[in-house]
């Protein structure tokens, strides 16, 4: 059981893949960690000495920002484009995609699922 | 794909010059202009900027958070009230 960055309990997986579960550490991050602490890539976590744990969380704490913080400044972020008036910010309001994607179809990730139209098709 | 940095940012040169004579002179007066794809710089903060959008021009306040943006964001080309409420029995 290791507790690293707040909640996050990644156990039995190597650990570049187990620090994968922070929100905010992807692979290359991951694996970057692991270099700069100097943990081979093929251990597993349960296999870390307790030091070697310390070690991991030291690092990601003085160098990434991770869950929380980072989920918070994401929605500052789209907050104050929203604020300002911008093309992007009203996007954001109104639940549509924000990048230049076509919405005639697709973009449902952004507009939830298809509602039927009344009236149309015969 | 970002635009090189050593290339420096976009601005047309007529929007630096109408900014340069606005700040001279007794500013709060909207500048028009039409050029949507120019950057807005640091030097451009605190005026304001009727934008054109292909029908008129929409003043924008320019504040710090909109450096490093273009003007075009701040001026919807579209317009767009949602689809009417369905005239419905119509088809059926």
């Amino acid at each position: 059981m290791a507790r690293i960055a707040g909640v996050n309990i990644p156990t039995s997986k190597r650990v570049p893949i187990a620090l994968t579960y922070i929100t905010g550490i992807g692979d290359t991050s991951a694996k970057a960690i692991c270099e700069a602490v100097g943990i081979d890539q093929t251990r597993r976590v349960n296999e870390l000495s307790d030091a070697e744990v310390l070690a991991v969380r030291e690092h990601i704490d003085g160098n990434y920002m991770v869950e929380g913080d980072l989920r918070r400044e994401v929605q500052m972020n789209i907050k104050r484009a929203m604020d300002m008036g911008s093309y992007r910010g009203l996007r954001h309001r109104r639940n549509l995609p924000v990048r230049g994607q076509r919405t005639h179809t697709n973009a449902r990730t952004r507009k939830g699922p298809a509602k039927a139209i009344a009236g149309k098709k015969k | 794909m970002s635009r090189s940095v050593w290339k420096g940012p976009f601005v047309d040169a007529y929007v630096l010059k109408k900014a340069e004579a606005a700040r001279e002179s007794g500013r709060n007066e909207v500048i028009k202009i039409w050029s949507r794809r120019s950057t807005i710089l640091p030097q451009f903060v605190g005026l304001t900027f009727g934008v054109y959008n292909g029908r008129k021009h929409i003043p924008v306040n320019v504040s710090e958070d909109m450096i490093g943006q273009k003007f075009g964001e701040y001026s919807p080309t579209r317009t767009y009230y949602g689809h009417a409420a369905d005239k419905k029995a119509k088809r059926k």
